[in-house]
């Protein structure tokens, strides 16, 4: 078969594969993100966090009570988006009228302390978690080997991040949001409960992060550090994708990922560094980011 | 009987009001800005407050609809107390607001804008209803909100509360930078609003203009109701409507 630039092509797919999971688990965090931000106006520290809460529940769910991946699927989100609207609630809401600062310091917080008590329960060394028996195994396309759980991690999280894009864009639940986003006094003086429209939009900005837990537990081993070393990388698609573009992020999300891939094929030693490397180039560029509006 | 409650004025102390203001104070953070505003107005009625700029009116109207941070006094509304309560439950009650900035989303299209304050009474405008009164919006539903010209933000603004069944309307300054053609056309609504039984509120600078639509007028100067002029007695108390608006 054909070779680019003395790459072999399996190596060449395998690491655009591997690209686009990254990507997937970039743009439903990033997705998450940007939604919080757009009606909150804190960029939400605690994602990380609840990613690996996403993916531990997932584990728990398991391993106490037998329930399986699919029913994780819709579970997870559902228990940690729960929690999340707790959170908004009973302390995010609170810190509404000061500065954004603080919001971010106790999203930050919490994040610590969350991840802290997983560590102590559950130390830091990783638990596994069985693919699905029905996406076991995998098929081959000549040019590569195709994993299907792989494949099931793309297709799924194209299909939520689309979703998520339509119900706000195209709905009369995302017109209100977008409302609420753009003018909440306004928005308010028509009747329209904004209040518990943060807190629901905080509840699913957090489920997505949930599912994206649940979508890795198979992947990568279920551990309390896999939302703190995934959300540096996260902040940087954001940073780049600009903040409050709900397609920005999507697009964003996947592009990085399979940037980072292809990096990884013809120069191994930036593929760590080569999205920060965007970021500040984005940054000098267009600080808003990719998508963003300037503030 | 009814031979002696000839004027708007003596009409308006006879019936229960629809909406009674009673010493409402209102700040901007620290900075004091209504010092006790009093004014009725009763169902049905077409009720101006004029005033120079930065007299308050804006504030009043912001207040009544619940958007002021910090706001005491009364507002009575259909004999509901809203002093305490969020803008959101205000608006509920019936009242329905039409900000001096329009508030036009540009994030929303026409359409979106159109239906975006939900339904809190029966008996509001149907959309045909609405597109009789406003026909260049049916024109432009799919465009982006800000996309409109001046005057059809203003038929936005306008009618997206006409859906809502609120029966008391805030108006604040319809009429402000809109061209001529454009300031007759939403006379016309406000006359049409009032023969179907609007209650409405209506900051103006331009008193010519209210002169054609209103039944009393309210001054206000420095955070104060210094005068009520029925509009009956406008022409008598021109020379004093000078003064208060300094013209
Ligand atoms: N957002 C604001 N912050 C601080 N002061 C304000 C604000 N808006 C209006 N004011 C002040 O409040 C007073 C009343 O303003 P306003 O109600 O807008 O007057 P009007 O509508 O009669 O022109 C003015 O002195 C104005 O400077
Ligand atoms: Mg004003």
């Amino acid at each position: 078969m054909f070779e680019l630039l003395g790459i072999p092509p399996q190596a060449l797919f395998g690491q655009v594969l591997l690209g686009l999971i990254n990507g997937s688990f970039y743009a439903i965090l990033s997705l998450g993100l940007a939604v919080i931000f757009g009606l909150l106006n804190i960029i939400n520290f605690t994602h990380g966090a609840q990613y690996m809460m996403g993916a531990f529940v997932a584990w728990m769910c398991l391993n106490y009570l037998g329930i399986n991946y699919w029913a994780a699927l819709l579970l997870a989100p559902l228990i940690v988006g729960i929690v999340g609207v707790l959170i908004e609630r009973f302390l995010i809401s609170r810190l509404a009228h000061l500065d954004h600062l603080y919001g971010l310091l106790l999203t930050f917080g919490l994040a610590l302390i969350i991840q802290g008590l997983f560590r102590n329960n559950y130390g830091s060394s990783g638990l596994p978690y069985q693919i699905p028996p029905q996406l076991a195994g995998g098929h081959n396309l000549g040019f590569m080997f195709l994993p299907n759980y792989r494949a099931w991690v793309v297709i799924a999280s194209l299909v939520i991040c689309l979703a998520t894009w339509f119900v706000i864009e195209k709905t009369r639940l995302g017109a209100y949001l977008r409302a609420a986003t753009e003018n909440p006094t306004l928005t308010q003086a028509f009747g329209i409960n904004v209040p518990l429209l943060v807190t629901l939009t905080y509840g699913f900005g957090v489920a997505l992060a949930a599912f994206a837990g649940v979508l890795a537990a198979p992947i990568y081993s279920v551990n309390p550090n896999m939302g703190a070393d995934l959300i540096i990388v996260v902040f940087a698609v954001v940073v780049i994708g600009g903040m409050g573009s709900i397609m920005g992020a999507i697009v964003t999300g996947f592009g990085l990922g399979l940037i980072e891939g292809v990096t990884k094929v013809f120069y191994p030693e930036a593929s760590a560094t080569v999205i920060f490397i965007i970021m500040v180039l984005v940054l000098l560029v267009k600080p808003a980011g990719l998508f963003g509006r300037p503030a | 009987m009814l031979t002696e409650a000839t004027g708007a004025a003596a009409l308006a102390s006879a019936v229960k009001p629809l909406l009674a203001v009673r010493g409402l104070e209102a700040w901007y953070g620290e900075s004091h800005v209504l010092h006790g505003i009093d004014f009725d107005v009763a169902p049905g009625e077409v009720v101006t407050l004029l005033g120079r700029n930065g007299a308050g009116k804006t504030t009043t109207l912001k207040s009544i609809i619940g958007i002021m941070g910090k706001r005491k006094g009364s507002v009575s509304f259909d004999g509901t107390e809203t002093i305490n309560l969020p803008s959101r439950a205000i608006a509920r009650l019936g009242i329905g607001f039409v900000p001096e900035e329009r508030g036009i989303y540009s994030s929303l299209n026409v359409e979106e804008n159109l239906l975006l304050p939900p339904q809190v009474k029966p008996g509001g405008l149907s959309l045909d209803q609405i597109f009789e009164l406003f026909p260049n919006l049916k024109e432009r539903l799919k465009s982006q909100g800000t996309k409109l010209s001046g005057g059809e933000q203003q038929m936005l603004a306008i009618g997206r509360i006409l859906r809502t069944g609120a029966n008391l309307l805030l108006l604040d300054e319809p009429t402000e930078g809109l061209a001529p053609v454009i300031i007759d056309q939403i006379g016309r609504t406000i006359a049409k609003l009032k023969r179907e039984g609007f209650t409405i509120i209506l900051v103006e600078q331009n008193f010519r203009f209210a002169a054609t639509v209103a039944d009393r007028h309210y001054v206000v100067e420095q955070g104060k109701v210094v005068d009520m002029i029925p509009n009956e007695a406008l022409e008598r108390n021109i020379d004093k409507l000078h003064g208060y608006l300094g013209v």
